[in-house]
């Protein structure tokens, strides 16, 4: 009996925690995209969504709400499970790894000891949901744009991973919080910075965003892999998008920029619950990447592959061996 | 490659100056206007939603001269006419269907006494079909409507024709 009453006690408090995480995420999903748009529309000195809400700032609901009256069309032949299940793996992906994301010390809804791996991993399983959408469509652009987002995505989380060893080599753990508190004397960013423009730009290419938007190429391949999609199932794989963009810019902030920290140690920043300079450093990248969406034109397929792979994959490999010769050489290896 | 180029090419200088050229633009004044709150301007010539004029004392102008049947491209336009007890010769039927117009303006070159023109109006799209088969009372309508913006822009048109 008293298990029973132990087990239910922890259902409800991790349920609670868990909703306390994702509605926020979501909720910001929803402006990050309205932000998004905006930006994109300044530089073009457009105005953007402005009319719902104020400044415009209810737009994503209203294309929710627009998204879900729609009516789901699933293709005759197409594999209906997988073609179903395509965007709930791509949105479930991209929401769970927001678990290990620490807002501040001892403020994170799981911390494990290999929370990186953990998030690299769970990146990595993303490319699936665009997979099983574009095969499942059983449609040929979009078979063409998930056989791009594979190549694409595979070749940049290799290099992402190589600029994550960096960072570990500074840090000696694999755990966020430790990540971020490694940085309290230095972000990560000064010593790094060459890895820190690698990453971004590699970010980019893993959540397929100009100028590395291949897989939905609207020029060449109509959508992509979301060609066949409607209604509530066409919203969910934009979710998972944007959630897996925002996760990305988390990262960035949480690897170089100082996660949680404020940027000096001192009275006026101090005084600022430790989640907002999260946040901040978060839409700061976010703002960088839609400035980038607003003014580069699109990579062509073998450019693309050429910079994965001939550029940055050497670029950080050396990069990994430059620092890890200097850390041992001046005896700086973190010992733990 | 010449050295320049790979240093143009390593601290990627092309690409952080098209970013602050974005952040410049971000800042200056908008090219497009907020639509539905305030509208562009739009020429006298502009030949938008039809309507059938009066002349000031309330009698119609059209005089079932057929001219603006005969030259529609889309024949859109469709007249009968009588006699009426005064003698004069008036339509008793005038349809346009909006939805074959091409918004040529031929009607309106073509019309001997200005009764037909295209006004300023372009916001009238509807939710069924049948509203867009507009008939003479309708026109008329539209005439009374705009009249002052009509002969306001028959007037300022006056010169070029």
């Amino acid at each position: 009996m008293d298990n029973t009453y132990y087990y239910l006690n922890l259902l409800f408090v991790e349920t609670y925690k868990i909703l306390f995480l994702l509605i926020p995420v979501l909720v910001s999903v929803a402006l990050i995209v309205w932000l998004d748009r905006r930006v994109w529309a300044f530089v073009q000195k457009r105005r953007g969504p402005n009319v719902v809400g104020p400044f415009g700032l209810f737009q994503s609901l209203a294309d929710a709400l627009k998204y879900i009256f729609k009516e789901i069309i699933i293709p005759a032949s197409s594999n209906k499970v997988i073609f179903i299940l395509a965007p709930i793996v791509t949105m479930t992906l991209a929401l769970i790894a927001w678990a290990v994301i620490p807002f501040g010390e001892n403020f994170v809804l799981a911390d494990i000891n290999v929370g990186i791996l953990y998030l690299f991993a769970v990146s990595s399983l993303g490319v699936y949901g665009i997979i099983m959408g574009g095969w499942a469509s059983n449609s040929k652009y979009p078979f063409l744009g998930s056989i791009r987002s594979a190549a694409q995505m595979v070749s940049y989380e290799i290099s992402i991973g190589v600029i994550i060893v960096n960072v570990l080599l500074f840090v000696g753990s694999l755990n966020l919080s430790d990540i971020v508190l490694a940085q309290q004397k230095i972000w990560f960013v000064v010593p790094l910075f060459p890895m820190f423009v690698i990453f971004f730009i590699s970010a980019l290419a893993e959540t397929n965003r100009p100028p590395f938007d291949l897989p939905e190429a609207e020029a060449e391949l109509v959508a992509g892999y979301q060609t066949e999609y409607s209604g509530m199932m066409y919203a969910m794989f934009w979710l998972g998008e944007y959630a897996n963009i925002l996760l990305m810019c988390a990262m960035g902030s949480i690897l170089f920029l100082g996660g949680w920290l404020a940027p000096i140690e001192i009275y006026p920043f101090n005084i600022f619950p430790t989640p907002l300079w999260l946040i901040l450093k978060i839409l700061f990248l976010f703002i960088l990447f839609s400035l980038v969406k607003a003014i580069v034109p699109r990579y062509r397929y073998d450019q693309l592959m050429k910079l994965g792979w001939k550029i940055f994959l050497p670029l950080s490999l050396t990069w990994v061996v430059l620092t890890a010769s200097y850390l041992f050489y001046f005896d700086l290896l973190p010992t733990n | 490659m010449k050295i320049s180029r790979i240093f143009k090419i390593v601290f990627m200088i092309d690409f952080i100056n098209g970013l602050l050229i974005a952040i410049k633009q971000v800042f200056k004044p908008k090219k497009t206007i907020n639509y539905p709150f305030e509208k562009g301007k739009i020429s006298p010539r502009f030949r938008g939603e039809h309507a059938l004029r009066r002349y000031p004392n309330g009698e119609e102008r059209c005089i079932a001269c057929k001219l603006c049947e005969a030259i529609c491209p889309a024949q859109a336009i469709t007249i009968e006419s009588t006699e009426r007890e005064d003698g004069s010769r008036k339509t008793t039927r005038y349809d346009i269907d909006m939805m074959k117009c091409i918004y040529c303006g031929l009607c309106e070159e073509s019309c001997p006494v200005d009764a037909i023109v295209q006004g300023p109006n372009f916001e009238f799209a509807t939710e069924t079909r049948e509203e867009l088969y507009y008939n003479k009372e309708k026109l008329l309508d539209n005439g009374d409507r705009w009249e002052s913006i009509l002969a306001a822009n028959i007037k300022a048109d006056n010169p070029y024709r």
